[in-house]
């Protein structure tokens, strides 16, 4: 049903195939690997630098080392900061120490992206490399992306009107370099390259942490039949997503869709029906 | 430090190996608890969850009161009130065709107005039909619009000067046609989000908005028509206006988590107060003010203003849910412990 009502709806597989384009590049991504992340925020600055990213205020939040807060239409990388206080295993309360968890966020460039299926415009596009972009020229602001997204990444710049969001830097993909946040990361917690290749070191990586017995690493956003097919960009985590800030189960939105046009087209009947019936039933 | 000696290289730092985190051993679950700020009050049946220092998840929508509540509430009174113009015409009332018409072009041109003045870049309204995209219910809805608009003016222009009556009756009919799905679109708009309390309720939304847009086309009837020819807007929008509570409420009740959200919003929870008290009032007024004008066209617009809070309840409880990050972790939890 969904498929044969709108084309390229939840279909699996290679999401720039799914769009059009005959034999497309790898699907490219980021891993964000947060077991080694330093929160030193390079990312942040490297992505407001090369994207020419406006300044959003340099707030203290009183949330620990963050000051941006969370994505938004001026912060395409936040670093989230976690104090958790834990005790060893084994261990009195009175030995309790502090578990800093850090963790570098973006735009998940979904398999099936609900900010790309709403949009009226066409503004926002999947790019040959199965990223997902906003053309600036196009947008018009109405603003349907923004409550769209599962995750809360794409919003309206305020006194722009349009909407904004990490472009997994596609100006520099398009001549072989790797987006600036990656490039800048000094301890490789975020890492770019083809989907496939990330993924296998992904796994790799959540089986080196266990058997060192790092029993809370776990991957997010890296399966393909999770809620919005996968994630281009997807992490690996100390805790649960949540505690990230992270939906813990998210569901592209126009998965629900048919279903809701099909309520619409049931109503639109009854509304017709009601309106006549009132109108026999008045007779002359 | 690392460096290259005799030996090899020495010191290498391990990079992206790096194994951190195990010194701690197995730690303790942290406690299941909602990091809230300004230690607010969790409403009734608070399940315990987890959260980024009480961050909402999604973004919450930029859209603004009350220009998209105002246009869910025009589109609807639209719609429904060229259903009851093609009807009103057929069964020969040109009273309440005439007025169904005006009330159907005005508000169409408000909601219009309402759209565009919501976008960020209204000079960019055009872009709207760069696209047809059925994934996106703005866009089917822009392109319904576009061709509802110009039908009902056209309707009107006829019903108004007695011109090109031919015209005028095709205009009529066509705008009957499209009004229903003008009036219930807007439904799987909203709903076809992330927001907690839109999305939910999407199995239920359109036949409010269907109920809402039949009580505030009937209302507007009541007050701008002959009163001997409004028998049938009278029955209209007494049932309507009673399905329309019954109707919310049932689909408050189908969301789950998200339906608090229509109790934890005051705004919201204020709205559908006033909304119910109105519509009582238009009924009871509608039902028993039979005789009188006054009573009538007083009936008649509180049905309207009953179907407009509606509207502004639903949109403020949507607000609500998409602020609290309860509303999005509470219920994906619940799905993920169940799987
Ligand atoms: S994470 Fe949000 S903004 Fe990014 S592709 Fe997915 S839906 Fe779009």
């Amino acid at each position: 049903m969904a498929s044969d009502l709108m084309p390229g709806l939840l279909e699996s597989g290679d999401p720039a195939r799914s769009s059009g384009y005959s034999g497309p590049p790898p699907r490219m991504g980021f891993f964000t690997d947060t077991s080694v992340c330093i929160g030193c925020k390079a990312c942040e600055v490297a992505c407001k630098e090369w994207n020419h990213v406006p300044e959003d205020g340099l707030n203290f939040t009183g949330m620990s080392y963050d000051n941006t807060g969370g994505l938004g239409a001026d912060t395409w990388r936040h670093v989230a900061f976690i104090e958790q206080r834990v005790v060893p295993a084994g261990g009195s309360a009175a030995r309790a120490g502090v578990r800093w968890l850090m963790s570098s966020d973006v735009c998940k460039h979904c398999t099936h992206a609900a900010c790309l299926d709403v949009c009226p415009t066409g503004s926002l596009f999947r790019t040959e490399f199965g990223t997902v972009v906003v053309q600036e020229d196009i947008c018009n602001g109405c603003g349907y992306c923004i409550p769209a997204c599962p995750y809360g990444v794409i919003d309206q710049r305020k006194g722009d009107g349009r909407a904004w969001k990490c472009t997994l830097c596609y100006d520099r993909l398009s001549v072989g370099v790797e987006p600036a946040c990656a490039k800048t990361c000094p301890t490789d917690s975020i890492q770019f390259g083809p989907l496939d290749e990330l993924r296998e070191r992904a796994q790799r990586r959540v089986t080196q942490l266990h058997e060192a017995g790092v029993t809370d690493a776990r991957l997010y956003g890296e399966d393909p039949s999770d809620g919005v097919g996968g994630g281009g960009a997807f992490f690996l985590l100390l805790d649960e997503p949540e505690v990230y800030g992270l939906p813990p189960d998210p569901v592209v939105t126009t998965r629900d869709l048919p279903a809701m046009y099909r309520a619409v087209a049931a109503a639109a009947a009854a509304l017709a029906s009601a309106v006549a019936l009132a109108f026999l039933g008045a007779g002359r | 430090m690392s460096g290259v000696t005799r030996q090899g290289v020495q010191g290498v730092r391990p990079g992206r190996e790096a194994v951190s985190g195990v010194q701690m051993g197995a730690k303790k679950r942290p406690e299941r608890r909602a990091g809230r700020r300004d230690g607010e009050q969790p409403v009734v049946g608070e399940a315990t969850f987890q959260s980024y220092y009480g961050k909402p998840i999604i973004n919450k929508p930029v859209w603004e009161s009350p220009d998209i509540p105002g246009y869910l509430f025009l589109g609807g009174t639209a719609g429904a009130s060229s259903v009851v113009a093609a009807l009103a015409q057929v069964t020969g009332r040109p009273s309440l065709g005439r007025a169904a018409k005006v009330t159907s072009t005005v508000t169409a041109a408000l909601s219009g107005f309402a759209l565009v003045h919501d976008l960020g870049r209204p000079g960019r309204f055009l872009n709207m039909l760069r696209a047809f995209k059925p994934t996106s219910p703005m866009s089917m809805g822009s392109w319904l619009l576009g061709a509802y608009a110009p039908l009902s003016a056209a309707a009107s222009f006829s019903a108004l000067t007695g011109r090109l009556p031919r015209v005028g009756s095709a205009a009529t009919a066509g705008a009957a046609a499209l009004g229903p799905g003008v009036a219930t679109y807007t439904a799987a708009l909203i709903s076809n989000t992330a927001v907690p309390a839109w999305h939910e309720g999407y199995r239920y939304m359109p036949f409010v908005f269907a109920a809402s847009a039949c009580s505030s086309a009937a209302g507007m009837g009541l007050v701008a028509a002959r009163p001997a020819e409004t028998g049938p807007v009278r029955v209209l929008g007494i049932g309507a206006a009673a399905l329309e509570g019954l109707l919310m409420r049932r689909m408050r009740r189908s969301m789950g988590v998200a339906g608090e959200a229509f109790q934890e919003s005051h705004e919201a929870h204020r709205f559908e107060i006033g909304a119910a008290a109105l519509s009582v009032a238009g009924i009871a007024l509608a039902a028993l003010g039979r005789r009188s004008r006054v009573a009538s066209a007083a009936g008649g617009a509180s049905m309207v203003a009953g179907s407009a809070l509606e509207r502004f309840a639903i949109f403020e409880a949507g607000m609500a849910s998409a602020e609290n990050p309860r509303y999005t972790v509470v219920p994906q939890r619940t799905r993920l412990e169940q799987r």
